[in-house]
């Protein structure tokens, strides 16, 4: 259970003269439902950027079932089982649902043989039985361009799912949802968690989302780590209530 | 099924049919299937995958020359061919002719396939309009590499072997050629069909909708688009050889690298038939190549006029092509629509 | 190729002379490329019918100095303003449909009319390489080894007016001030109450007038044909993917260095083959920046 599956350590990262990264080490153990918050700008978004290859980072490690993976690229770190959804969410727009599913399964076994090859049944009824856990089993056959944003932020989730990820990095899974339907996302996230044993690492605004969700919480603010620990030590925390409050 | 079976083999008769019936216009509707060919291999990188090349005509002008110059270089020396340009000396027997162009476009294929593979990875990697002028720039600057190649006959272009006469049998230039560009644009039809209902297919779309996240998924975006442009190019290299034959005469600028007129006609007529559809450029080159024939008889001297005046007014007016109209218009028609036997959730909001 | 590679040390006023012929003409290479950049920046269309513009630009000269008798280098100034309208006109037909649109439309726009340019010049002015004849003579140092031609010179004076006079314009003027603001952010400068529309019709027309005094020192200084515009609009568009959006300096230097390079490339493989070299060098250098960009994992964007 304590094994890190992510090993963050001493990572910094600046763009031009501006510190958005400075020094922050972060542990996410394997089957875990870890959290990340901070006020805006605080390097969030920076962080996960870093983890998944968007950017070479400036100074630190990132470990990954205890290979580095700091000098890999965007896709091989998808393929070996990190994945990130976004926060303006990214779907396929000119295809439907069960297009956007199919195509998300795992590439990790592709070779020039078998890419011209057709997606085998089971795939399709893995795609339907997602969209399903989604709620978006009607829509199927929709243009995924065609969805409300919460349909789509759904349709990611799935998407994500589908690739069989061993970790996945949510950023801010709830915003811009409509609020009666946050708890339905967290009743996913959690189910994922539990049955697909799929560990979660998860940027959230929404305190009481991540309250309820992370069983550890790391708070970043002005690119630092501030505190860590479980939700309730986090929430009474006067460094953190004052990052929250007192920074605007 | 049944249907598209009846709808296959109609095309299929009346492609078999049509050069014997309307024998006089048998070079005409042998481009035809040219264009046809142009559009749908435009498409596979233009349409499915987002990236709008101008340079794709690079590869047939390139198996042009492959071809042209095994059918001769297997007989003659090419230097000393061109030289003496259109002499009696450059006649083939028939035997001599039909090796040469099978090797010739054997060899072309390769050659393009290589060339795209080598360049492909460096150009593909090229975004937006960057890619398209990137593109466009290569296939002029190959035109002129070889307008400017003494070997080949530099700008004063390079006169393929006539039909031989013994091949007569054959039914004539202008009606084997026929059957070649009708084969070649059946069979890249039904590979392309093919590949876009693989896995290779949704690959494409997915590049083309949202590269980005395709990587953060883990595609190999590289390989695909590698890849893509390999088929294209395999394709397009294949038709340049008999295209330089019927043609009987291989300008470097006009006919082999014409990237102002088939260059740009495969853009348009894709974009005419609406992207990103396997029968869309289909429909985009027939209507394109029938009224490019109407200018030309009509308003001669005037035609490339009209050719640009078209252009416009397609890109301004009709950006979404036939298909793509169609599609808007009936969107249930193309199967979007909502599966009403299934409860909606309030979920999915 | 080897033997006139040797020759630029051996005869060092050789490599002197294509040094100071390239650097004359990349100044009207320059010229055009910033015009290029205008359009680009305040509209973000990249102008294909750029190099049939400049053509143009040469044949209005042509015709009036054969007509009237009068000395080509008059005519810089009504070709400017001729092109002006003709690209006011060309906006207010086509450009202004596409200017919202992705780019990849303008872009064909642009192509097609600059088809449509080439075959109606083709039609009007005949497929025969011409030039207009100014009469001026060369100077000659060191006994004639380096010779600077005096139309060179002429038109080098008249570049760095007509961009002294540019940059001011943009500087200075109120219809400068609103292309700038434009070129920041359209729809900033809308809600500021800028008339974007008339915005872009003058600058597509500025732009043209630019490339028309271009067209007209090319003719004088070299050849035109109706066929040659593709290889200017690659040159403008390799000036400006080197130096920048917006950046007059970076585009004169550029410039230079792209007509420098050019004659020299011109000398070593033949000019026979100076296109194909300048169509490479376009695919070599954006292949190169984007290879460098993806060190950082980005692209060109």
């Amino acid at each position: 259970m304590s094994t890190p599956m992510l090993e963050i350590t001493g990572v910094s990262k600046a763009f031009g003269g501006v510190i958005a990264n400075e020094d922050i080490s972060i542990n996410v153990p394997e089957g875990s439902i870890t959290g990340l918050i901070g006020p805006n700008g605080s390097g969030k978004t920076t962080l996960f950027n870093s983890v998944v290859g968007y950017h070479p980072i400036d100074a630190g490690t990132i470990k990954f079932e205890g290979q580095e993976i700091s000098k890999l690229r965007v896709p091989e770190i998808a393929r070996l089982g990190m994945l990130r959804t976004f926060q303006q969410t990214r779907i396929y727009g000119e295809m439907d649902c069960v297009k956007n599913m199919l195509i998300s399964m795992p590439h990790r076994d592709e070779s020039l043989m078998n890419i011209f090859t057709n997606f085998p049944p089971e795939a399709t009824e893995k795609a339907e039985s997602l969209l399903e856990f989604v709620g978006l089993f009607s829509k199927r056959y929709l243009l995924a361009g065609e969805l409300s944003f919460g349909q789509q932020k759904l349709l990611e989730f799935a998407m994500a799912l589908m690739n069989e990820p061993k970790i996945l990095l949510l950023d801010e899974p709830t915003a811009g949802i409509n609020p009666t339907l946050i708890n339905g996302i967290i009743d996913r996230l959690k189910r994922a968690n539990e049955q697909l044993g799929i560990t979660l690492f998860v940027i959230e605004h929404n305190m009481r989302v991540i309250m309820n969700l992370a069983e550890h919480i790391y708070c970043l603010a002005h690119g630092q780590l501030l505190a860590d620990g479980p939700p309730e030590e986090l929430q009474d925390n006067q460094l953190v209530i004052d990052a929250y409050l007192g920074a605007h | 099924m049944n249907n598209s079976m009846i709808k296959y083999g109609l095309i299929g008769i009346a492609g078999i049919l049509a050069p014997i019936v309307f024998a006089n216009f048998q070079v005409q509707l042998g481009f035809l299937w040219l264009m046809i060919l142009f559009a749908l291999t435009w498409d596979t990188q233009g349409g499915q995958m987002g990236y709008n090349s101008f340079g794709n005509i690079l590869f047939f002008g390139l198996g042009m020359y492959v071809c042209a110059m095994v059918q001769v270089g297997l007989v003659y020396d090419v230097g000393v061919y061109t030289a003496a340009a259109g002499l009696d000396s450059g006649k083939l027997n028939g035997e001599q002719y039909l090796t040469g162009l099978a090797l010739g476009m054997g060899a072309a294929a390769v050659v393009g396939v290589a060339v795209a593979a080598l360049i492909g990875s460096g150009i593909l990697g090229l975004r937006g309009h960057y890619f398209a002028i990137g593109t466009l720039g290569l296939g002029i600057a190959f035109g002129e590499i070889f307008a400017g190649w003494d070997y080949v006959g530099a700008g004063s272009g390079l006169a393929p072997p006539p039909f031989p006469d013994e091949l007569d049998f054959l039914g004539g230039r202008n009606l084997f050629f026929y059957y070649i560009f009708f084969a070649l644009a059946v069979i890249a039809f039904f590979t392309l069909k093919k590949i876009y209902a693989s896995r290779f297919g949704l690959a494409l779309n997915a590049i083309r909708d949202d590269e980005d996240k395709a990587e953060a998924m883990g595609l190999r975006t590289v390989r695909i688009k590698t890849i893509s442009w390999c088929v294209s190019a395999f394709f397009l290299a294949l038709a340049g050889g008999p295209l330089g034959m019927l043609v009987g005469f291989i300008d470097p600028r006009e006919t082999a690298f014409a990237g102002v007129t088939f260059g740009i006609w495969m853009v348009l007529m894709a974009i005419l038939g609406g992207k990103g559809t396997i029968w869309g450029p289909v429909i985009g080159a027939a209507i394109f190549h029938v009224t490019q024939e109407f200018f030309w008889s009509f308003l001669l001297g005037w035609q490339r006029v009209a050719m640009g005046v078209l252009i416009v007014v397609i890109v301004v007016f009709f950006p979404r092509g036939i298909m793509g109209w169609l599609r808007d218009t009936w969107p249930d028609r193309f199967g979007e629509k909502v599966d009403e036997s299934v409860p909606q959730e309030g979920a999915a909001q | 190729m080897i033997d006139n590679f040797l020759l630029l040390f051996q005869a060092p006023t050789v490599a002197v002379q294509t040094l100071i012929d390239g650097i004359l003409i990349g100044a009207i290479l320059a010229l055009a490329a910033y015009g290029m950049a205008l359009v680009w920046g305040v509209m973000n269309i990249i102008n294909i019918v750029q190099g049939e513009l400049v053509i143009l630009g040469g044949y209005i000269t042509l015709t009036l100095a054969n007509m009237t008798g009068i000395h080509p280098l008059w005519t810089v100034p009504i070709a400017a303003v001729v092109m002006y309208f003709i690209g006011y006109g060309i906006y207010k037909i086509v450009i202004h449909r596409v200017v919202d649109e992705d780019m990849f439309i303008s872009i064909l726009a642009t192509f097609g009319i600059s088809i449509i340019l080439q075959q109606l010049m083709d039609q009007v002015f005949g497929a025969d390489i011409q030039s207009a004849d100014t009469g001026f003579d060369s100077w000659g140092y060191l006994d004639d080894a380096i010779t600077l031609s005096q139309i060179h010179v002429i038109s080098l004076v008249i570049v760095i007016v007509l961009a002294t006079f540019l940059v001011l314009y943009l500087k200075r003027s109120k219809m400068g001030r609103a292309i700038r603001a434009t070129a920041q952010d359209a729809r900033a400068a809308r809600i500021m109450g800028v008339d974007t529309d008339h915005v872009y019709a003058t600058t597509y027309a500025l732009n043209a007038a630019i490339c028309g005094a271009a067209g007209s020192l090319v003719v004088m200084t070299w050849i035109i044909h109706p066929f040659l515009g593709l290889a200017y609009t690659v040159r403008s568009f390799l000036i400006v993917i080197v130096a920048g959006l917006g950046n007059m300096v970076g585009v004169i230097i550029a410039g230079l260095g792209l007509g420098a390079a050019e004659q020299y490339a011109s000398f070593l493989i033949g000019i026979e083959f100076r296109v194909a070299f300048v169509f490479l060098l376009m695919v070599v250098i954006l292949i190169w920046r984007n290879i460098l960009l993806s060190k950082e994992r980005r692209y060109l964007k």
